[in-house]
Parts: C-alpha cells; sequence; structure tokens
C-alpha cells in the first residue's frame, strides 16, 4: 500500500511574520515549522504504516529549495521517501495554481491513499486538499479526526467532524482525507531518525517533471486570487496587572472604563 | 575549522529542546521538591531513542555521535538537571564501557537492552573510604568456581535503585611492585538488578540533582557469573578512568545546559521585573552580567563540543574531556550564582528555576572528578 501525505512548510507564528512587497509572505526570511494539520496527517500515516505490512509513506511537498527541510523532518519522523516540487515559475501559487501543480507530481506516481491536513495555518484557506482530489478525480473526506484503513478490502473509514456531528465515512482507495491536527498527537523524530533523513535522497521536480497541467494553471500568472491587502497582527501592549479584592477590581475597572470614554 | 553545526545535529538540537520544552521542563520543579524519580520521563525518552545516541545500531543504539549525545544532555540540563544525568551516567558510564571492552555476547545480553532504553544503567566506582583515591578501595571480588564473589559497597551511585545493569569496579587481585609495596589490582563486572547478595543501603538526601536515585549498593557473597567479567582482569582501573574520560563530556554537557538554561530565565526575569521605574534589564549592571555569563558559557560550549569531537576522532582524549568539565562546571556555578543574584530575594526561592539550577550546578564541580582531579588530570598529562 502507498501513502502520499502532502506537507507544508509554514511560518513559525512564534517568530513574527514578514511580508513581500506584493502581499505575498516572504517565507525565505521568516523561521518555519511543519504545518500542524499536515504534521497530524504524517503521523497518521505512520501510524497506518506500523499496524499494516508493506505500507510505503510518501512525503511530498512544493515550495522553495529550503522546504527540503520538512521533507527531512518528515523522514525523520519515519517517512520512507521525500518529494520536493520548486521552481521558480511556480512561485505566489494561489490554492488553484497550488493544487494543480501538486496534482502534476502525484500523476507521476503510484498512491491507494492521500492525506493532506485541512489547512495551513499560513493561508487557512482548506482549499487545497480538496482541488487536489478534483483534479485527479479522487473521493475526498475531509476533517478527518480519525482514520482507519482496511488493506485487504482497500477502503478506508473516516470519522469526520462537524461543528455539531460526526459522520462515520467509508471510501474505496484510492482516495484523499484531509486531516484535523486533532486526529492524533504527532511523534518526536528520533535522533537516530535524522541521521537517516540525512543520508537519503530527496527527489526533486520542477514544471517540466509535472504530468498534464498548463502553465497558465501555474504560479502567480495562474493563480486567480489576488491579495488586496496583509499585514502582521497589531501587538497588544502588555497590559496592567493589579492585586485588589472582587469589590475593589470591580470598582478599579469601572472608574478605567470610565476615563477611557468607554462608558 | 567549522564553528557551525551541520543541518542534521540543527535539527537534532531542535529536537531535544523541543523534547525537553514540552516533557522535561513542566516536571523540573516538581519532581526536585518530591525527589521523586522521573520514570514517566525515562520511558518517553526510551521510545525516542534518547538512551543509545551515539550506540551503533547494531547494539541498539541511535549510530549517532558524541556531539548529538552531548546536545542531548545539554538541552535537558537547560530545564532539568536530574533528567539529564540520568542520561549522561547511563549512557556514557554504562553503555560506552560495554560497547568499548565488552565481548560480542555481552554486548548482544547488556548493550542491546541498555542502548534501547529497556534497561536502564549505571556505574560504581566510589566507595565510603575511596573517592578520589582509588587505592582505598576495599569492594573486592573472588574466584570461586564459575563464579566472583563480590562483597563490599559502594556509594554515591547515579540512578542506583533505578538501574537494571550495573558495571562494578572491584579489586580481583594484589600485587607487590619492585619496592615491595602491594598494590590493588581491579577489575569491572558486569552486575544485574536481583543478583542474590546485591541490595541497596541508604538513599542520599541530597542539595541537588534531587530526583536523581543516589544510592548506596551493597554486596555480600554477590556471585556474579563468570562470563560477566567486563574486559581484562586487573584492567579494570584503566578501564574505568576511560570510562570516567567520557563521561566527563557528559557532565560537562550537563553543566553547559545547566549555565545556559539560568541565563535564558535570568533574561526573562530581568526584562519583566521593574525597579525605579524601569525594567531591571535597562540598568548596566545587569546588561554587563548577562553578557559576562553569556562569553563563559559560549566559550564552554565551545570546549565541550570540542571534547566531543575528539571522542569521536581520537582514542585518547583524557585531557579535552578534564579541561570542558573543569571549566564548564566552575562556569556553571558562577553563572547560576549570578543567576541567583539578578534574580534578587525571588532568586532564593523554590518557585524560580534559577535556585535550582544554582543546587544543580554543584555537583558538577564534584562527581566523575572533582575539579582538583580534573586539574591532577590536566597538569599530569601535560608535564609527563
Amino acid at each position: 500500500m502507498k501513502i502520499v501525505v502532502c506537507i507544508k512548510q509554514v511560518p513559525d507564528t512564534k517568530g513574527g511574520v514578514k511580508f513581500n512587497p506584493d502581499g505575498t509572505l516572504n517565507r525565505a526570511a521568516m523561521l518555519t515549522i511543519m504545518n500542524p494539520d499536515d504534521k497530524a496527517g504524517l503521523e497518521a500515516a505512520l501510524r497506518i504504516k506500523e499496524a499494516n505490512d508493506d505500507v510505503e509513506v510518501t512525503v511530498l511537498t512544493m515550495g522553495l529549495p529550503k522546504a527540503e527541510d520538512v521533507l527531512r523532518e518528515a523522514m525523520a519522523m519515519g517517512a520512507d521517501k521525500g518529494i520536493l516540487v520548486t521552481d521558480r515559475v511556480l512561485g505566489g501559487a494561489d490554492t488553484w495554481a497550488t493544487s494543480t501543480t501538486i496534482a502534476g507530481a502525484l500523476r507521476n506516481i503510484d498512491y491507494d491513499l492521500i492525506i493532506t491536513g485541512r489547512q495551513a495555518i499560513d493561508g487557512d484557506t482548506a482549499q487545497v486538499g480538496p482541488q487536489i482530489a478534483e483534479h485527479l478525480a479522487l473521493p475526498v473526506i475531509s476533517y478527518a479526526e480519525e482514520i482507519k484503513v482496511d488493506a485487504a478490502a482497500k477502503t478506508v473509514e473516516v470519522k469526520r467532524q462537524y461543528d455539531d456531528r460526526y459522520h462515520m465515512l467509508k471510501v474505496s482507495m484510492p482516495c484523499l482525507v484531509t486531516a484535523l491536527a486533532e486526529l492524533n498527537e504527532p511523534r518526536y523524530m528520533t535522533p537516530g531518525g535524522i541521521f537517516d533523513a540525512f543520508d537519503k535522497e530527496i527527489t526533486v521536480w520542477g514544471r517540466n517533471d509535472l504530468k498534464d497541467v498548463d502553465d497558465s494553471d501555474l504560479g502567480l500568472k495562474g493563480s486567480p486570487t489576488k491579495i488586496a491587502k496583509a499585514s502582521d497582527k497589531v501587538r497588544k501592549g502588555a497590559g496592567e496587572k493589579v492585586a485588589l479584592d472582587p469589590k475593589e477590581s470591580v470598582d478599579y475597572i469601572m472608574s478605567k472604563l470610565n476615563e477611557k470614554h468607554v462608558i | 575549522m567549522d564553528f557551525t553545526l551541520d543541518k542534521k545535529h540543527e535539527m537534532a538540537r531542535a529536537l531535544f529542546a523541543e523534547f525537553a520544552q514540552n516533557e522535561v521542563k513542566p516536571l523540573a520543579q516538581e519532581i526536585d521538591e518530591a525527589e521523586s524519580f522521573p520514570r514517566a520521563t525515562v520511558e518517553k525518552m526510551q521510545k525516542y531513542g534518547f538512551m543509545g545516541i551515539a550506540i551503533p545500531k547494531e547494539y541498539g543504539g541511535q549510530g549517532c555521535d558524541p556531539l548529538t549525545y552531548v546536545m542531548c544532555v545539554e538541552e535537558l540540563a537547560k530545564v532539568c538537571g536530574t533528567t539529564s544525568v540520568i542520561v549522561s551516567a547511563h549512557s556514557s558510564l554504562c553503555c560506552d564501557p560495554i560497547l568499548n571492552y565488552g565481548t560480542e555476547e555481552q554486548k548482544q545480553k547488556f548493550l542491546v537492552p541498555l542502548a534501547k532504553g529497556e534497561k536502564l544503567g549505571a556505574f560504581a566506582l566510589t566507595e565510603p573510604g575511596a573517592g578520589t583515591d582509588a587505592q582505598g578501595a576495599q569492594c573486592k571480588a573472588v574466584e570461586d568456581g564459575d563464579s566472583w564473589v563480590l562483597n563490599g559497597s559502594k556509594c554515591f551511585i547515579t540512578n542506583g535503585k533505578e538501574a537494571d545493569i550495573y558495571i562494578v569496579i572491584a579489586v580481583t587481585d594484589v600485587v607487590e611492585d619492585k619496592r615491595g609495596r602491594k598494590k590493588k589490582l581491579f577489575s569491572a563486572f558486569i552486575v544485574e538488578k536481583g543478583t542474590p547478595g546485591f541490595s541497596f543501603g541508604a538513599k542520599e538526601k541530597k542539595m541537588g540533582i534531587r530526583a536523581s536515585s543516589t544510592y548506596e549498593l551493597i554486596f555480600e557473597d554477590c556471585r556474579i557469573p563468570k562470563e560477566n567479567m567486563l574486559g581484562v582482569r586487573g584492567k579494570g582501573f584503566a578501564e574505568a578512568m576511560h570510562t570516567l574520560d567520557g563521561g566527563r563530556i557528559g557532565i560537562a554537557a550537563q553543566a553547559l545546559g545547566l549555565g545556559e538554561g539560568a541565563i535564558d530565565r535570568t533574561i526573562e526575569f530581568v526584562k519583566e521585573r521593574k525597579q525605579f521605574g524601569r525594567a531591571i534589564a535597562a540598568f548596566q549592571n545587569t546588561q554587563f552580567q548577562i553578557a559576562d555569563m553569556a562569553t563563559r558559557m559560549q566559550a564552554a560550549q565551545y570546549m565541550v563540543y570540542a571534547a566531543a569531537d575528539a571522542k569521536k576522532n581520537k582514542r585518547v582524549f583524557s585531557v579535552e574531556a578534564a579541561e570542558a568539565k573543569l571549566f564548564a562546571a566552575e562556569a556553571a556555578m558562577d553563572v547560576t550564582t549570578k543567576a541567583v543574584q539578578l534574580h534578587g530575594g525571588y532568586g532564593y526561592t523554590r518557585e524560580y528555576d534559577v535556585e535550582r539550577m544554582m543546587r544543580d550546578a554543584k555537583i558538577t564541580e564534584i562527581y566523575e572528578g572533582t575539579s582538583e582531579v580534573q586539574r591532577m588530570v590536566i597538569s599530569g598529562n601535560l608535564m609527563a
């Protein structure tokens, strides 16, 4: 059984967010982490691998050359192979261009199950996973909080989270599932896994390696989404701490609200 | 010469730092207060391979290098001195001598479960009457048929009651030199917990690393199978000294982490703490103290990493290890003391991590060879 997990290197928001003049993120200038939903998806794949014979887990990412780091991290956690899709002409992609690119890469390889994160913490669109499924004409189950695989029957059973209920869905493979961070607690890497990951080759693909895609659907030019404006969150001040009993606290808060003409 | 870590070591450091923050730091104060051995943390470290980092894969380890191991101890010590010494004593003092001196059978039987973390290791050299002066040792092993019979006691043993496998150094022979003076010869033995005649004495009540299990080991007609002699009969002292060379790098890494951790806590504190209407970080005294503390620990880090590199590449690294431990331990004591001072009254309370770090730092100047012994080792090698 072959599982492909699509992962994304995203800014570590603890390190601050930086933008390019066109409003897109300046990824090269930021500290990065593996997107949490994707990491949960990877953990789910690794658990399937542990519970079943002959499971191969491939991680795939699209990004700058430095996105290789996130593939190494995934391999240090236990993924078998890494594929990096990187090319200058693919830069500035919105969800449409990204999903087109990733689908073009996936057409080169065999898979039974594709797992993506629900959404990335940098864009928060939750569109790329389902769009990949559309491009590849695969069934998709989003918001997975539990994934069970029946390798013999070639089916996947998913507990899908909704606002007020769960859906239990069963689907035949090949299919695509989008994972929630709540799916599991991802494992740490191991020191030996890290050393092994750096001994392995990572497959690097560019524009010319993508199958059945049109240039007009790629990169910034192929992106229908235009960003009007982007900004970092305005930081709040440290605030003021006071130690008063409940009654005095109420009086104090009221006086402050009065002072600032809030009430 | 390159002072930059390569990507795989950077990633390993990030792993250890993340683990330390998430799994170790939240327990550090509590286990110190309760003097309770962090068994659950050890099990987590086992799961992620931290108990056999520098041991080759064919013996159940992770197949990494001494630098990776050193960074693990360092990152753990930044948040918890106790947790770091559990890894250090297990790895340097129990796994390493079996790797270096063990037969293939001993490696398969003892090293594999140790490196996988399924078993915990300890090392027993010190005795009530013999610390630095090894010739004062009384614990002896006498050959009897297919066994060695061990009698005597060992004290201040790290991982004492929690370990499963112990390397015990005992007198096996007494020889006379040319002038007729008697000289004790030592041999090393692998002793398993539960061996009849092997029991535990009192638990030490310590100033620092309080959650570390420090016990006296007692041997009363304790029969050790002959195949459990480690290394060469009569060469146990040299083997123990070489083992301690490696152990000192682990303790140097512990000291390094304690000092660095104290700086981290202090920088957080001085930015928050206000006096005379300003954060105390704004005062030049604070700035200069922090600068001196950081400079000392940076120097210590270079020495500790250089010692780890020497262990990887050289057969003998006694001087590098002794210098690294001497410098890092004294730097850690100085830096943690300054950290408490910069915290003022708060630093003297057990609410703040630096109080524990200062207590923990003191032991690094004492165990696995006091600072005075390190000076003897260094000068002895230089003037030999």
